[in-house]
């Protein structure tokens, strides 16, 4: 028998369901997997007794005739999920020891349709960063380095962890949130494939808010199959979210393989920055030569608020952020640091409990949002996000179906290589990703070949509201022609 | 009904040292909504409990919580902005007002700022001399109360007790058009009055469900508005008197020294009667307000609203016109019985084929005074409507008189009873036969010679010779009756 870790999430629940092996099989195939790959820093929390109790419990199930759509799958949990009784501490050093009494209504979605938990996932603290270096747990290594190099990469961030776990294998696929290309950039920077559906599309609750606005989960797996699988056991409207949106959740798998002929793909020459390195712009031009290819119709089109977005999101997604985290006091759960009197005590406790990175984006948000400022930054940022917004709504009126543009601006960079550098360069990662977090859009990053050192590179399609359907069959289809790519594992 | 219009009333203006001062009030009332569960959790709204026994997890601002809006909370502020008879806007939203403080557990309180859900309104308030003025609402809006930190548990510890973290509040804005301490309380009373009425706030004031911010501003007559003060959390009426009272001499004393009055927050100190400076204009927090994003705009159905407004009960002032309009009471005995909504309901009990007037006058003058003595409201009443009733009819047919129904209220009061049971078991009955009454005054005259002849030079001695009898008589004589005879026994006219 091959190595059941190789097998994609796909194959295992066929191979499940044809009692190939059994649930317990796979998930001690995992638990031995994520054991073999602490050297990556992925997990900071793994839960092998959990996870083969969930097994055996689908071992039953199967047995019975009752297997659920994810029946016996072994996924890892971005730590910003809220697992009952398990760690959830959005890897930041202020929730020391907290440990939810409830359940995200994403995790208990995947448990309900018969997934089994790993573990938990690094990130960046608070989803803050896009290198997986702002974690109090540590940085994260990419399963991917350069050809003929033994030098640590990172995976991207916020979900570096959840990335580089579904690309060393060590999970079928990983829970992940997106909230300025979080999902998108570390399944770049790891060959791996990630969504991020339709803001409204996946319940936010009990998922650890960073800005509430722009936040959305989706799953990172290791093809287009995997993820439509996922993100169809992911989605749901929930009455205790209000901002959950209630449409029918389609069969996102059947998607996968559709014709992509006749489809009108934007290009939009606004992407096409200066200074962009040749093998990006070669990759997109691979992209659209592939659905070009398949029968799609590839049009020029223009977004003339891209240029703004960027600068837009570092002001309403710290501002957010600078509200959502000042229940972290010290009064109530986690950490709790001394103080002479209440005031003290709130300033060393957050003082000590956040990150570099995090103060630094509390400090930008209570600033924009303050009196004097609020009309100059705040909502001059929510008047270009409305601009923004309608430049996607006025293509898609044209009759576009779909936007295809380079996933990041780099392929995945060095551990500690931007970590002295002006914030802003480390901000730039998300240039291509941030317009569709801040119009609401479904966006969907698919590996699409390898830099001239042998890293993986990404494309992004960028869909209507709620047609995740439509960038799992282009997906799938750039994803054909291009193959799938793969870790060597030196771990 | 006089509207009194708003020039400066010279009745109202304050005496200083150095001429008259207008004081000019406006007021942030807060009004706990009346509903199961708080603005955006499950969890019980109810006063009271064990600590944190009424505490979701929202309410606790655990990580990744969300706010949901009660919706019973939302057709509350309706009900409430259509009985202050103001715009209902069809689309409002809700911020995030952000500050540090152990029982605010998300960090933010989330409230209505720049787009509440009621807009402008009038109160029209009855004040003691018969004149009613207008009182403008500049808007209402719902926000979470906050929780109650608690000081004397521990000797360097504080509590915190989260069951009242979320529950829902109504702030009630009204324009600065009050201008004095008199119409102040009369425009809170009144205000508890359409909100108990409405069934959107219970009014109880002891227990915090209603408490009012005072602005308080004095100036020359005729002058643009002074710089306010802002007197905080006056949980009761008559506080409030107090409070302005004090507040608007402090500041005529500081302006008449030839001082200017810091725009600040104070608090009242009941024990003291004086109120103490809290914070200034330049301490107050930024509260940098946003909308809050866990939240979508709120959007009304103009159909709902409608809805809801087809519902609304009588209020206090169509009720008022109605009782005069019907009943023939005064304006002011209208006004007193429909105070309270159970009151107006056992008085339209007790009129209903009766004398109006003559109920409202035996329930304001007796029924009133004797359930306040005892402090008991009227949902207590141990006289029912009917038995009530049942007296101002034996008033009306003459069976006794005013004064021994009053001694009769109190039997039924006391003891219970059929009031015409009574009347024939203890012998209340009226005596009208002319031949006992003749006797009883033949007895005084006998009795009284001197006073006779007084009585012959001066006619209003009669009263005299009257009361005697009706001494005489245990009270039971028809005083009508007594008065004719003693009148003619006398002759005089």
């Amino acid at each position: 028998m091959t190595d059941l870790t190789d097998l994609t999430l796909a194959e295992a629940r066929d191979g499940l369901k044809a009692r190939d092996f059994t649930a317990v099989d796979l998930t001690k195939a995992y638990v031995a997997a994520v054991e073999a790959a602490r050297d990556l820093n992925a997990y900071i929390v793994e839960t092998p007794e959990k996870a083969l109790a969930m097994a055996a419990a689908s071992d039953e199930r199967i047995a019975r005739g009752e297997a659920r759509p994810l029946e016996g799958i072994p996924l890892g949990i971005k730590d910003l999920f809220a697992t009952e009784g398990v760690h959830t501490q959005a890897c930041s050093h202020v929730l020391d020891r907290f440990l939810p009494p409830y359940e995200s209504t994403v995790t208990a979605n995947l448990w309900a349709d018969g997934a089994v938990m790993l573990g938990k996932l690094n990130m960046d603290e608070f989803a803050m960063g896009s290198s997986n270096e702002t974690s109090y747990y540590g940085p994260v290594t990419n399963p991917w380095r350069k050809r003929g190099s033994n030098a640590r990469l990172v995976p991207g961030g916020s979900s570096g962890g959840s990335a580089a776990a579904v690309a060393a294998r060590i999970c079928l696929g990983a829970t992940a949130t997106d909230t300025g290309g979080s999902i998108r950039q570390p399944a770049a920077f790891t060959g791996t494939v990630g969504i991020k559906p339709t803001y409204g599309r996946c319940s936010r609750w009990g998922i650890v808010a960073f800005a509430s606005s722009l936040d959305q989960a989706g799953p990172i797996a290791r093809d287009v199959r995997d993820t439509a699988i996922l993100l169809k056991s992911m989605a749901s409207v929930d009455p205790k979210d209000t901002t959950s949106v209630d449409l029918p959740v389609p069969d996102y798998e059947a998607a996968v393989g559709r014709s992509v002929k006749g489809l009108k793909i934007g290009i939009p020459r606004e992407y096409r920055l200066d200074g962009m390195p040749a093998e990006i712009d070669a990759l997109w031009q691979k992209g659209i030569d592939i659905l070009r290819d398949a029968g799609a119709e590839i049009v020029e089109i223009s977004l003339p608020h891209t240029k703004y977005a960027l600068p837009a999101y570092y002001i309403v997604a710290p501002a957010e952020a600078s509200s959502n985290l000042a229940r972290y006091d010290g009064v109530r759960y986690g950490l709790r640091e001394k103080g002479e009197d209440i005031v003290d005590l709130y300033e060393t406790t957050r003082a000590a409990g956040f990150g570099a990175e995090v103060k630094r984006r509390i400090l930008i948000g209570t600033y924009v949002l303050s009196a004097g400022y609020y009309d100059a930054y705040y909502l001059r940022a929510q008047k270009v996000r409305t601009l923004i917004k309608k430049d996607f709504e006025t293509v898609y009126a044209d009759g576009v179906d779909a936007i295809l543009t380079p996933a990041t601006p780099s392929s995945a960079f060095g551990i500690g290589e931007k970590a002295g550098a002006d914030p802003v360069e480390m901000y730039l990662n998300d240039v291509f990703t941030v317009t569709v977090n801040m119009a609401g859009l479904p966006g969907i990053a698919v590996p699409a070949g390898l830099s001239a050192d042998g890293l993986p590179l990404g494309l992004q399609l960028i869909g209507r509201p709620f047609d995740e359907e439509t960038l799992f069959t282009l997906g799938a289809a750039i994803e054909q022609a291009a193959g799938t790519v793969s870790a060597e594992r030196w771990w | 009904m006089t509207i009194a219009p708003r020039i400066p009333d010279p009745k109202k203006l304050i005496k200083g040292a150095t001429g008259d001062w207008e004081v000019v009030i406006g007021m942030e009332v807060h009004a706990q909504v009346t509903s199961r569960s708080k603005l955006f959790s499950g969890a019980s709204a109810a006063y009271g409990g064990a600590p944190n026994s009424h505490v979701s997890l929202v309410d606790a601002a655990m990580p990744g919580m969300l706010p949901v809006i009660n919706e019973e909370c939302i057709a509350q502020a309706v009900r409430t902005g259509l009985g202050l008879k103001a715009a209902i806007n069809e689309v409002s939203v809700f911020d995030r007002k952000n500050y540090f403080y152990p029982d605010l557990p998300q960090g933010y309180q989330i409230s209505q700022y720049k787009q509440p859900i009621v807009g402008e309104g009038v109160v029209t308030v009855d004040l003691p001399d018969g004149i009613s003025i207008e009182v403008g609402i500049e808007r209402l809006h719902l926000e979470q109360d906050a929780g109650k930190s608690i000081h004397d548990q521990h000797p360097t510890m504080s509590f915190v007790d989260l069951n009242r973290s979320g529950v829902a509040l109504m702030e009630i804005v009204s324009k600065p058009d009050l201008r004095s301490s008199e119409e102040a309380k009369a425009y809170l009373s009144k205000l508890r009055t359409i909100l108990r009425y409405l069934g959107t706030c219970d009014g109880n004031m002891e227990e915090g469900s209603l408490r009012a911010d005072i602005n308080v501003s004095v100036r020359r007559p005729g002058e643009p508005l002074g710089t306010r003060c802002e007197i905080k959390n006056v949980n009761s009426i008559r506080f409030a008197g107090q409070a302005i009272e004090y507040e608007a001499r402090r500041q005529i004393g500081i302006l008449e020294d030839g001082g200017v009055i810091d725009q600040e927050t104070r608090l009242y100190d009941p024990g003291k009667g004086e109120t103490r400076s809290m914070r200034s204009k330049e301490e107050a927090h930024d509260y940098r307000y946003f909308p809050d994003p866990d939240l979508l705009p709120l959007v009304l159905d103009p159909a709902w609203i409608e809805g809801l407004k087809a519902h609304l009960p009588e209020l206090p002032d169509e009720k008022k016109a109605r009782f005069i309009a019907d009943y023939g009471v005064t304006p002011y005995d209208a006004m007193v019985l429909t105070l309270e909504r159970a009151s107006a309901d056992y008085f339209e009990q007790v009129a209903k084929g009766r004398d109006g007037k003559a109920a409202a006058n035996f329930m304001i003058n007796e029924l009133f005074g004797r359930l306040n003595k005892d402090g008991r409201s009227i949902e207590d009443s141990p006289v029912s409507a009917d038995q009530l009733g049942a007296i101002v009819d034996l008033i009306r047919d003459g069976t006794i008189s005013g004064k021994i129904a009053k001694d009769l209220f109190e039997i039924v009061y006391t003891e219970g009873g059929d009031p015409r049971d009574l009347v024939e078991s203890r012998g209340l009955k009226q005596v009208t036969d002319t031949g006992a009454i003749e006797k009883a005054v033949d007895d005084v005259i006998a009795a009284n010679p001197d006073k006779v002849a007084q009585a012959k030079a001066k006619p209003t001695l009669a009263g005299w010779f009257v009361g005697q009898v009706m001494k005489a008589t245990g009270g039971k004589a028809n005083p009508q009756a007594v008065n004719d005879i003693v009148k003619a026994k006398l002759g005089i006219e």
